[in-house]
């Protein structure tokens, strides 16, 4: 079961809080899309107008071709797993998973065989009969996805399903996550503020920023070729060189860096700091002095400061195989298409 | 299914009210019966009820009693609750059980039990007999209050004032009671009330001087009167200022 | 600090609460505990294990009938009392803006404090034969005469059931709104109505909640004297009135006592009921 989502113009309020600002937006049947933002970006907003736990003051929900904007939670073709799962704690795993089964008025007998199938899905099929308190968070989360998939949605939507388990854990749990989704085919929304999560699982990634969509794209595209300023930092660590766009293109204290389509004025050129090079291929960005370096096993992570602009810092990755003591002088370039100019309007 | 909701809530608010709004509005009639039809409003009930002797003598003595003996209750309660929480003590959960027992004994009980041992021993019945029997059920209260809010927090501040030279007591006085004082204020606010409100335990346990509930309970052999219903009211009066300014000096602390 | 001084001082904060407790608390109780076996020759007291009392108290049907009308009366009232305020406490919690909370449940529970005593002679202006209701009845004409409401079973259960809303009302609303909203959330969301929510998610989630607020009436209830005396008149006693009566008119300490007994024992059984309750729905 999957189905496509259009939200057209979506606007709310709570107060005089502008909660989502018109936000449209596309998600294809099947596809696996990512709300990425900081806390109190509107992202779990948006999710429980999707899921019609909050009536949206302006705009349209469309689930499939048919208009959910009004249609509550019970009667959507959506489910959703809620940020501290909600297990029923006075019922079994199996009863809890057959809950909605149940409430579809399905025959016992079925319903258990049904909810047994999606707890092997998710590996738990020998645990039907334990309650949620016997459970680590990993497996809660496991059972909450079950419950949510038994019912059959067409879009599952996840509330930082994540958020309350250890690192490790969540690095794992994405990637069965992934899997799960590509066996089940439902169209998945999944709101989170962790950006490798988001990179590592996402078909597409919507990030949101103040109620507003700032980027929307494939994880590769949004990293790489930025929309916008915020989504440039929220994505990854980020160098942040000002410059003066004018007819020489963009001047920075380091170099001239081409800017054909930019209007003239204010700008910011955003460099990642893996994009920084030695080897003297691309733009050269001059030398600059190492003022301390730190090995991080896949690379070596270096402050340094360019000689023609003393007050500036900027981070390199360098090769692991090297670990330049202070004073140390680099030659540093950069490829042309590693290169992002935000003005002050695109910003 | 909205409507029938706010059809509920207006209908318990009505049986809720019903007997303090009657007891309330009659304290008003003008005439010797507090039923319909309500001829007033007048106060005359008011002047005779605060110049009957009887009956300030009785609001007078609920206060000493009240006072004295949360005072008391929450003075043990605190002590108890300071050693059981900050020392190690051999039975401390059995110890912490026996401190709470009187909750779960009717009030009917404590006072029946005192009452025995009284009248064997030979101590006459007085104010101070029902303020002894108050503080054996206030005890409890305070104490629990107390205890639940001795955290850990609290303890490092402790440590750190005996690291700079404080004696035990200067501690328990300087670092520890201030820190406590909401939880300690709260505890003997409850008691005050309860002990105020309290029947049964002050009926056995006084004689000659009594305290304001037993008054009106003598009162009230002789039937409906507007004098029980004024002395009523400023009874609700007191309390529900009590709670009140309990509720507001909480809800401050809590936005603090 | 060594730990011996330590030890010292712990005891010297705990002794005077302590001593207060076993000096004015359990030793009358022993003491009421072994007055129970005493027996009256006359008008003086002979101590020593005589089970009269106790045989009294089952045989005389004055006595034993106090203990079943205390029994029927406690458990009318805790069962409407739950029944009522459930829903009360739900509105508060659910249909109740959250700014308006607090507020509400404010009023709901303002009465609680009127004065113990004053509360019943409240209810005797509402019942008595010229009072509130009677007097409005027959002036919209619904009856001629007054109705017995005063100095009957129903009007020690309505002052009680009063009381005991209120406390109930505050427990259950504690109850729900500790409750994550998600759970009715992920109720609605896998398409439980309304009623479904509440039978199979609130209700058994709440369940431990109730127990204990069911049990706090109980114990309150089965030993209050003055609302069954102001109210229920004399048709009926029950166990308080009784245990006053032996105390009064006849100064009978080991009755009472073994009364009070009886009571307490009442109690702790009505405890374990909760408890295994409590146990069995925990979570």
């Amino acid at each position: 079961m999957t189905a496509s989502v259009r939200l057209d113009k979506l606007n709310h309020w709570f107060g005089t809080l502008h909660a989502l600002r018109d936000i449209s937006l596309e998600i294809g049947a099947g596809e696996y899309v990512t709300l990425l933002g900081p806390s109190g970006c509107g992202k779990t907003t948006l999710l429980s107008v999707l899921g019609g736990f909050i009536d949206p003051d302006q705009g349209t929900v469309f689930i499939g071709d048919a208009d959910m904007t009004s249609v509550a939670p019970a009667k959507r073709p959506t489910t959703t797993m809620f940020q501290d799962y909600a297990l029923f704690p006075h019922m079994s795993l199996r009863d809890n998973v057959a809950f909605g089964l149940r409430m579809a008025g399905v025959a016992k007998a079925e319903r258990h065989r049904k909810a047994d199938e999606k707890l092997d899905l998710v590996g738990l099929k020998a645990d039907g009969r334990k309650r949620p308190h016997e459970l680590s968070g990993g497996q809660r989360q496991r059972v909450a996805l079950a419950r949510a998939l038994a019912v059959e949605p067409e879009v599952l939507l996840l509330d930082e399903p994540l958020g309350a388990l250890d690192l490790k854990l969540r690095r794992a749990m994405q990637d069965e996550l992934k899997d799960i989704q590509r066996q089940v085919g439902t169209t998945f929304v999944h709101v989170t503020h962790d950006q490798e999560e988001a990179m590592a699982i996402s078909d597409r990634i919507v990030v949101m920023n103040a109620g507003r969509i700032e980027d929307a794209g494939p994880p590769l595209r949004i990293y790489r070729e930025p929309a916008s300023l915020f989504a440039a930092d929220f994505m990854g660590e980020m160098n942040h060189i000002p410059a003066q766009v004018g007819p020489q293109g963009a001047q920075t204290a380091l170099t001239n860096l081409p800017a054909a389509d930019l209007p003239p004025g204010a700008a910011t050129v955003c460099i990642r700091p893996e994009a920084v090079r030695q080897d003297g291929k691309g733009i050269a960005l001059g030398d600059a002095t190492v003022r301390d370096a730190t090995f991080f096993g896949t690379y070596t992570r270096a402050h340094v400061t360019p000689v023609t602009a003393p007050d500036m810092v900027l981070v390199a990755h360098l090769p692991p195989t090297s670990l330049p003591e202070a004073g140390t002088v680099l030659n540093l370039s950069v490829l042309p298409e590693d290169i992002r100019i935000f003005t002050k309007e695109t910003a | 299914m909205r409507m029938a909701a706010w059809f509920y809530l207006v209908l318990a608010f009505g049986f809720i009210y019903l007997p303090v709004g009657t007891l309330v509005l009659y304290s008003f009639q003008d005439g010797t019966l507090p039923v319909p039809p309500f001829n007033g409003p007048s106060l005359q009930w008011y002047t005779e009820v605060l110049a009957d002797d009887d009956v300030t003598d009785a609001l007078f003595n609920s206060l000493i009693v009240a006072i004295g003996s949360s005072a008391v209750a929450v003075l043990l309660g605190f002590l108890a609750a300071y050693g059981l929480a900050r020392h190690v003590l051999p039975g401390s959960a059995f110890m912490r059980g026996l401190l709470i027992a009187p909750l779960t004994v009717s009030y009917l009980i404590v006072g029946l039990g005192l009452l025995i041992v009284l009248n064997r021993t030979g101590v006459g019945l007085s104010l101070v007999t029902a303020g002894i029997g108050h503080v054996v059920i206030n005890l409890p209260l305070a104490f629990a209050i107390i205890y639940a809010s001795m955290g850990a927090q609290h303890e490092n501040a402790e440590r750190a004032a005996r690291d700079l030279g404080a004696s035990e007591t200067k501690v328990v006085l300087l670092v520890t009671a201030p820190m406590l004082a909401p939880a300690i204020a709260a505890a003997f606010f409850l008691s005050v009330t309860l002990s105020w409100d309290e029947f049964i335990i002050a009926f056995l346990l006084t004689r000659f001087d009594i305290t304001l509930p037993v008054e009106i309970w003598s009162m009230l052999r002789s039937g409906l009167s507007p004098r029980l219903n004024a002395i009523g009211s400023v009874v609700f009066l007191i309390s529900v200022t009590a709670v009140l300014v309990l509720e507001f000096t909480m809800l401050r602390r809590r936005q603090s | 600090m060594s730990a011996g001084t330590g030890t010292k001082l712990g005891w010297g904060f705990v002794a005077p609460a302590l001593l207060w407790t076993l000096a004015f608390f359990i030793v009358p109780f022993l003491v009421m505990g072994a007055m129970s076996f005493a027996t009256l020759e006359g008008r003086s007291l002979v101590w020593g294990f005589y089970l009269d009392n106790y045989i009294e108290l089952a045989t005389r049907a004055y006595l034993w009938r106090a203990i079943l009308v205390s029994l029927e009366i406690t458990l009318t009232v805790t069962v409407v009392s739950v029944v009522l305020a459930y829903p009360l406490a739900a509105i508060i919690a659910f249909r109740v803006p959250p700014q308006w909370q607090r507020l509400a449940l404010l009023l709901a529970i303002l009465p609680f404090w009127t004065s113990y005593v004053v509360r019943s002679y409240a209810w005797l202006l509402v019942l008595a034969r010229e009072g509130l209701i009677n007097q409005t009845l027959i002036n919209i004409g619904l009856i001629a005469e007054p109705i017995t409401l005063a100095n009957t079973r129903f009007a020690t259960v309505t002052g009680f059931v009063h009381f005991f809303v209120m406390l109930l009302t505050l427990t259950i609303y504690a109850n729900l709104v500790q409750l994550s909203p998600n759970y009715r959330r992920a109720a609605t969301d896998l398409g439980a109505n309304a009623f479904q929510t509440f039978r199979h998610v609130i209700l058994p989630l709440t369940l431990p909640g109730i127990a204990t607020g069911a049990f706090l009436t109980f114990v309150l209830c089965i030993g209050d004297y003055v609302t069954p005396q102001v109210l229920g008149g004399n048709n009926e006693l029950t166990m308080p009135q009784v245990i006053m009566v032996q105390l009064g008119r006849r100064a009978d300490f080991p009755l009472a006592s073994a009364l009070a007994i009886v009571m307490m024992a009442i109690v702790m059984l009505a405890y374990l009921a909760s408890a295994r309750w409590l146990r069995l729905d925990r979570v």
